[in-house]
């Protein structure tokens, strides 16, 4: 065996943590040759200033966050590549009691319903305009978070104007049950287990999932520093496949039990397993799940491949939103963060099914389907936006000259 | 006259090490200093404030939310940038190492802003000392109680003086090579769960 590689790797306490912690925990990042040490964090400056430094080499990423790097829109911004993602779905919106409590008066509204939660919110909020109070508050965790762009792509989708109709606050993810009590906020945008605990801690009621606005949508990735990539190749293809092999612990049903009691402790999420289960199993759906995909899958449906097309639509959000202007040149850099060479290369000896193409057109499948890939059987999809709408990344500018209209 | 120094906000939940650095900066001459525990209300704080440095400590959570306030313009005036960037390495690594961070309005000089956080820097380290022997001082006391409490298990069940008991345990932990507060730790469980262990021996 080649010698051993010693990673420290920075996390926030979220379900989504889930493959970087199993990796370590369930002794996937030692059969590799990996000494894999995490460190909880409390924001994700922390996490982008420990890398900045080198205290990390590695971490659990908002996926936008490396692209806002390489674009130099963030403090002490390095290179960082994105060699593998950590699962789709996960999110979740939530309200608060008295704004779902107006927002179900004229029905009841399904959280898979993405549409119907959008149409019961802009009426309240028409309704709060008519009698001239301040508009709702939402909050996200980052502004560059796949919380931050899906919210606002929702909310758009839906005739609500982020911004003007609505004001989106950033509020951290553990502060967020007790701002939506306190009326701090009207409702949020976050990962689990924050909905689950808002949601048992009697704050609010969930609105709408992220499965149902996007389904099989990117969320948090594996975030590498490029210059300790180059130095360590070997190395990191053990991170890889090791991490290959925890999500698809993760994703086996059978597991999920014990996944819940590994994330409770008090070194991962300390939070009851209880509370952190619902998304695993789905059942934080409320028996709602229909047929839209899982509400969090961490390995299926090609989970952990870093989708360069993910990497440009997270782009044309931040596009959208005033993050950044628009020129081929910073496309190409957002594009170039995400390295499913990397990814290919690692898992090579694994022989394991793997995507053949390094983009996709995002809302092409309507249902699941056998796809192009390496070796074996590889089924994508369903995937797509709620809206219909599609985003083929060779399209690029014709996608943002349509958002902007 | 010398130029005014710059205005400082400092950011810390933890009261004492926020007095700690406002100490430290108004003995260095800085009048202009403010302290903030909790950060509701920041954005209209900062607004109304404007000042040229802002100290936060690594382990307030609200760093996000705060970095997302210099990027709007309508929160802040003044653009705020990171004061510790690339070009100055050294400073940045002592500074997360402590467990600090600074942000600076853009255009302020390094050489201005250089002190206050060496300052920042070597007052975070301070407390973390501080803390340090304080739970080194509740570790001694604790392990005090319990060769104590330990103590009197084995006077009492045993019929030993005072010196024997003491001799006892120490013998037991040379012969186990553990510390003499272990030793006593364990005896003092198993008496517990023996139901022998209350009464006297309980002292908090």
């Amino acid at each position: 065996m080649a010698e051993r590689t010693e990673i420290t790797a920075g996390f926030l306490p979220l379900t989504d943590s889930a493959v970087l912690v199993v990796a370590r925990e369930c002794g996937f990042a030692e059969e590799e040759g990996v000494a894999l040490s995490l460190l909880r964090e409390t924001s994700w400056a922390n996490i982008r200033d420990r890398m900045a430094v080198g205290q990390f080499q590695a971490a659990h990423m908002l996926a936008p966050m490396p692209i806002a790097s390489a674009l130099g829109l963030t403090p002490l911004a390095i290179d960082t590549l994105v060699p593998m993602a950590l699962g789709l779905g996960g999110n979740a919106v939530t309200v608060s009691l008295d704004l779902w409590a107006r927002m179900t008066q004229s029905g009841p509204i399904a959280m898979t319903d993405a549409a119907g939660a959008g149409r019961a919110l802009r009426a309240v909020i028409g309704h709060r305009k008519a009698e001239g109070r301040p508009p709702l508050q939402f909050a996200v965790v980052h502004a560059h978070s796949g919380h931050n762009f899906e919210l606002r792509y929702w909310l758009s989708a839906c005739g609500i104007v982020p911004d003007r109709d609505i004001e989106i606050v950033i509020v951290p993810p553990p502060f967020m049950s007790d701002a939506l009590r306190s009326g701090q906020i009207d409702g949020f945008c976050v990962g689990e287990p924050w909905n689950s605990v808002a949601v048992a801690a009697g704050a609010g009621r969930i609105a709408t999932v992220k499965s149902a606005i996007w389904r099989s949508s990117p969320e948090k990735v594996l975030g590498v520093r490029a210059d300790w990539a180059r130095r360590h190749e070997a190395g990191l293809a053990g991170l890889i496949r090791a991490m290959y092999r925890a999500a698809e612990w993760c994703g086996q049903p059978e597991n999920h039990r014990t996944l819940a009691h590994i994330l409770a402790r008090p070194d991962y999420l300390d939070q009851p397993a209880a509370l952190i289960a619902r998304a695993l199993d789905g059942s934080i759906l409320d028996g709602a799940a229909g047929d839209l995909p899982r509400f969090f899958e961490p390995f299926a449906r090609a989970a952990t491949f870093p989708w360069q097309s993910h990497a440009l639509w997270f782009y044309s959000q931040m596009v959208r939103w005033g993050q950044v202007a628009h020129t081929p040149a910073r496309a190409e850099a957002a594009r170039r963060c995400y390295r499913p060479d990397l990814y290919r290369k690692a898992l090579a000896p694994m022989a394991v099914p793997i995507p053949a193409a390094n983009a996709k057109v995002e809302g092409a499948l309507r249902e699941a389907l056998p796809v192009g890939s390496t070796s074996g059987t590889l089924i994508l999809g369903p995937d797509g936006f709620f809206d219909g709408r599609v985003f083929d990344p060779d399209e690029l500018d014709a996608y943002l000259a349509a958002q902007a209209g | 006259m010398p130029p005014r120094l710059p205005s400082v906000l400092v950011i810390d939940e933890n009261a004492v090490r926020a007095a700690i650095i406002e100490t430290g900066l108004r003995e260095a001459g800085h009048h202009n200093v403010t302290v903030i525990h909790d950060v509701a209300g920041i954005a209209a704080r900062i607004a109304a404030l404007e000042p040229d440095v802002i100290v936060i400590d690594l382990e307030n959570p609200n760093r996000d939310m705060l970095e997302s306030l210099f990027q709007l313009s309508r929160a802040v005036k003044r653009p705020i940038a990171m004061f510790v960037d690339r070009s100055d390495r050294d400073a940045t690594e002592r500074a997360i190492e402590a467990g600090v961070s600074a942000y600076v309005v853009d255009g302020l000089r390094r050489e201005r802003v250089k002190p206050i956080l060496d300052l920042a820097i070597s007052r975070f380290n301070a407390y973390s000392r501080l803390e340090r022997e304080l739970e080194d001082a509740r570790n001694a006391l604790q392990s005090r109680k319990l060769i104590d409490q330990a103590k009197r298990l084995l006077m009492r069940s045993r019929g030993m003086s005072e010196e024997a008991a003491y001799a006892l345990l120490r013998r037991t932990a040379m012969n186990q090579n553990r510390k003499m507060a272990e030793v006593a730790h364990s005896l003092v469980l198993a008496a517990d769960l023996l139901g022998q262990g209350g009464g006297d021996g309980r002292e908090d």
